[in-house]
């Protein structure tokens, strides 16, 4: 059969990754076509200026080598310019005669540098700033001359600055406006940056027009004059005036064209065969010239391309870096602050530190950092939520380092860490390695050197200084992670549209969820079936029939599994009380079933490690106790203190509440697992402060904290409410929980959960409206009455007891 | 595909002895165990029970596709092959397997040869 033909004009970094996002959903749809201007394979655009800089190598920047192209039978004409679109014919036509036809058309003919309209803008010597050649050409005229200057104080200007001054050049930069880099920075951070890279020997000429270029007696550059008459000796002239989308490939082929190719939110141009993607587009009236982006269009774009028809390219809110090594600056949003933003401030020039807040409506719109960016993803992910930051308000300026990760020995900066650090403690990833992985193999998400490196991807709790290496290797180029992630790599649907989906369409089976939402895969993922069987069950309790086999193996076989293969088991003991007849039948059983080790848990109750799976149905016969639910993302443990029974200074009987608390919970299902402790008085000797429900008696009734937790990221449990009676206590624990139940993505803590929707949320659903909470409480009891203990009525559970019996062979 | 039945091929148990999609262990007088898949569609694979990564039992994961996600650290694993999926590295020995209407059968002699280095650990 015929492959429809899809022909590529611009072999740059938003085309190609367009490419590659199509081939990764469509590999055989389409015959690919490939011209480009440039006589390379698809390199690294942004990577340019540490080239210039001389520290790194042309090689180095590669990001997809011919052998890219040829493995994926891709047709590439590199060095050959594309001249005409014959929309008519449906083909491109280059000036040699090379024609191609195509089917779908993809145009990424990037931006052009502006030129001056001065004279003696043509001179050998004055160059642009755009590509391999212009780097070239750099490099050789600053072998020939001592002396260059630079027009234009903007991002681009200053790196091409700092690489010809690293290559023992005179530079001077010249800047129509007041401070360097006004369109990102304020006049403050402006002016230090201009003293630390006068420092390194730059002359800045500020508020100064170029109205000619003057020749040499070679014919060539040799000085620059301004307005004022002056003039400034110059053997090579960097033009650093701005950019402008390269339009008129499109424009002379009738395209509608506005500061840009115009496209719709699917990337499509006014003729729909027709898609533009990268720095030649205007998308709703803005034309972006950064990478991030670009990356955003590609994947929607790809999207369309391979016919699947989902994704809505919305807009992207970018941000700067300066890829100047040893100059930390960052700015993203509305930096400078319109009318209506108030702006927090910390200023210490001396020390060469400056931040600035700039907030509407107590949420973050604006962030202009130098000399410390350490923070600069987490304010850039804050701004691109537009979450109400009321509650961190105050400590906002002193960044996410104050909201306690583990793992990592307290290491928090990334551009302090040496290169044999560990970042990843779950997987033994130090920063040299996640460095090299994004430099080598071209990485621009967190999602990507998760892939690559398995850094972040255990635990999570590196994930901001991952990130911050990301920005910190690539600068402004850095693709934070959307805002909307999808489920998996099998779905552009996020856990919300699931979840709503499922509720709206009353979804019963993960087969007819998955076609309803348009799966990707035939069955899914170990990643989406999990949380789709969660979503299923917890919407329509007694409805919807679980699937074991859509379980990871600690579920279906309701046991731990350990390094060795062998399994955990621990029974439930009620709020940590346990008796002399049940010590010894877990004695018993270690004999019997010959339990390596025992070891009392932090929840109050013992394990029993390294059981061979084909003992567990006759452990827990013998036990009689019931499941722990260790292994489940379920109701864990309620931890209690002895309480008024037997302490001097209970003052309520903490025992009793969290026995009550744990018979009405257990066999809870939840996105995650759920750990409860109960105090009998403010001294908290059960540590609830670090619970997902912490409850802590007082002389009055009990306080209620949620969203605590004790694991990767330690949190201080958030005060909910104070009740006075123990019905009240279970109704609103329990409430908060159907609340997390139905409205918590699978594998998120209630930590997180509450981070993303607000105390305030939470309250006003569990606190302020009592029928609404009486109706989750309901709810809840509902969802559990009658749940079978896996352990001890294995059929009604659903426990697959083929698991157990290993199928005996001769040979 | 046809296979010649020699008299190393070994009835092992039918088809619907698998979960689906799911696993059954193969245990072995002498030598490594032997993960039984079958995928939703009712392709049935086997791969000696063991993890290129770190040794995890692979008939204790879950399948997807034709896939299989080690219960250890998730990586993935592709049934035909035994190839785990990039950008991670390695390879699960794989088993002969064969079915003859619902009954599924192995070739363990194929890998006894070649298996004598995989001993538990």
């Amino acid at each position: 059969m015929r492959r429809p033909k899809l022909v590529l004009v611009g072999n740059g970094m938003a085309g190609v990754r367009t490419l590659e996002e199509l081939l990764k959903i469509a590999p055989e749809l389409y015959d690919i076509t490939v011209f480009g201007a440039e006589p390379h394979p698809n390199y690294n655009r942004i990577l340019l200026s540490p080239v210039l800089a001389g520290e790194q190598m042309l090689d180095d920047i590669v990001l997809n080598s011919y052998d890219w192209y040829r493995s994926r039978g891709i047709t590439l004409h590199a060095g050959r310019a594309i001249t005409r679109i014959d929309r008519a014919r449906h083909r491109v036509e280059t000036n040699d005669g090379t024609f191609a036809e195509y089917d779908r058309l993809l145009l990424a003919t990037g931006s052009t540098p502006v030129m001056l309209p001065i004279p003696g803008a043509d001179l050998g010597g004055v160059l642009t700033y755009r590509d391999i050649a212009d780097t070239h050409a750099m490099l050789d005229a600053s072998r020939q001359s001592r002396r260059a200057a630079v027009i234009g104080g903007g991002l681009l200007g200053l790196e091409a600055a700092n690489g010809l001054k690293a290559r023992g050049m005179d530079v001077t930069v010249v800047h129509l406006a007041p401070w360097l880099m006004e369109r990102q920075l304020d006049q403050t951070a402006g002016r230090l940056l201009q003293r630390s890279l006068e420092a390194r020997g730059i002359v800045f000429l500020l508020e100064r027009q170029t109205t000619e270029f003057i020749a040499g007696d070679d014919g060539r550059i040799s000085a620059v004059r301004l307005q004022d008459g002056s003039t400034v000796p110059a053997g090579l002239v960097v033009l650093a005036v701005g950019i402008r989308p390269n339009t008129a490939l499109a424009e002379a082929a009738g395209l509608h064209c506005n500061r840009g190719i115009v496209v719709s939110d699917t990337l499509q141009t006014f003729d729909p065969r027709i898609y533009a993607v990268g720095e030649c587009v205007s998308h709703r009236g803005v034309a972006y010239g950064l990478v991030a982006p670009l990356f955003e269009m590609a994947k929607v774009c790809a999207n369309h391309l391979a016919r699947l028809g989902i994704g809505r390219y919305a807009g992207s809110v970018t941000s700067a870096k300066l890829k100047v090594t040893g100059v930390e600056l960052f700015s993203a949003g509305d930096h400078i602050g319109a009318a209506g933003t108030d702006s927090i401030v910390l200023s210490d020039p001396v020390g060469g530190v400056y931040k600035k807040l700039v907030l509407r409506d107590n949420r973050l719109v604006g962030a202009c950092l130098y000399g410390d960016t350490v923070d600069s993803a987490w304010y850039f992910r804050l701004l691109r939520d537009g979450r109400d930051v009321a509650p961190e308000r105050d400590r906002l300026m002193f960044g996410e380092a104050n909201l306690g990760d583990a793992g990592h020995l307290g290491q928090n900066r990334a551009a302090a860490m040496s290169d044999d650090m560990e970042v990843c403690g779950c997987n033994g990833v130090c920063k040299g390695a996640i460095v090299k992985a994004i430099e080598e193999k071209g990485l621009f998400t967190i999602e990507d050197v998760r892939r690559h490196t398995k850094a972040s991807s255990s635990c999570g709790s590196c994930t901001g200084l991952v990130e911050q290496i990301l920005m910190l290797t690539l600068g402004g180029d850095y693709s934070v992670a959307p805002k909307q992630k999808p489920v998996c790599g099998c779905t552009e649907r996020t856990h919300a549209e699931v979840r709503q989906a499922i509720r709206e369409h009353h979804l019963l089976t993960i087969a007819e969820a998955m076609h309803f939402l348009e799966w990707r895969t035939p069955n899914g993922c170990a990643a989406c079936r999990p949380a789709l069987n969660y979503y299923l069950l917890s919407t329509w309790p007694k409805e919807a029939r679980d699937d074991p086999q859509s379980r990871f193996v600690n579920e279906r076989a309701h046991a731990n599994i350990q390094k060795d293969s062998t399994f955990s088991v621990v029974p439930r003991i009620w709020g940590g009380v346990t008796s002399a007849d049940e010590l010894r039948r877990i004695a018993d059983v270690v004999d019997k079933y010959r339990i390596p080790s025992v070891k009392i848990t932090g929840g109050q109750r013992i394990d029993l490690l390294g059981a061979k799976k084909e003992d567990l149905p006759a452990i827990w016969r013998d036990l009689g106790m019931p499941s722990g639910h260790a292994y489940a993302k379920a109701l864990r443990t309620v931890k209690t203190c002895v309480g008024s029974e037997w302490c001097r200074f209970g003052t309520q009987d903490s025992t009793r509440m969290g026995q009550a608390l744990e018979r009405a919970l257990w066999r809870m299902y939840a996105p995650h697992k759920v750990k409860l402790a109960v105090s009998g008085c403010p001294r908290n000797c059960a540590e609830a402060g670090i619970k997902d429900v912490g409850v802590i008696g007082v002389e009055s009734g009990w306080e209620i904290h949620v969203a605590g937790n004790g694991g990767t990221k330690t949190a201080v449990a958030q005060f909910l409410a104070k009740v006075a009676t123990h019905d009240e206590v279970l109704e609103y624990a329990g409430a908060f929980l159907q609340l997390y139940r139905e409205e918590g993505w699978y594998l998120e803590r209630t930590v997180h959960f509450v981070e993303r929707v607000g105390l305030d949320y939470v309250k006003k659903r569990v606190v302020d409206d009592a029928d609404g909470r009486r109706a989750l409480w309901e709810r809840l009891r509902f969802a559990l009455d009658g749940e079978a203990d896996p352990w001890h009525e294995p059929q009604r559970a659903a426990v697959d007891a083929r698991q157990f019996e290993p199928i005996a062979t001769e040979a | 595909m046809t296979v010649k039945m020699t008299e190393d091929w070994i009835r092992v148990c039918a088809l619907d002895d698998i979960p689906v999609p799911g696993a059954r262990v193969l245990r072995r007088p002498a030598g490594p165990d032997v993960a039984l898949f079958r995928t939703a569609a009712d392709r049935v694979f086997a791969l000696v029970d063991r993890c290129p990564h770190k040794g995890g039992a692979l008939s204790q994961g879950m399948v997807f596709g034709e896939r299989v996600a080690c219960p250890l650290h998730g990586w993935v694993i592709e049934l035909a092959t035994g190839s785990a999926v990039a950008p991670d590295e390695g390879c699960a020995m794989r088993v002969p397997v064969h079915m003859i209407g619902d009954d599924v059968f192995v070739d363990f002699a194929a890998i006894t040869v070649r298996a004598t280095s995989v001993v538990e650990p």
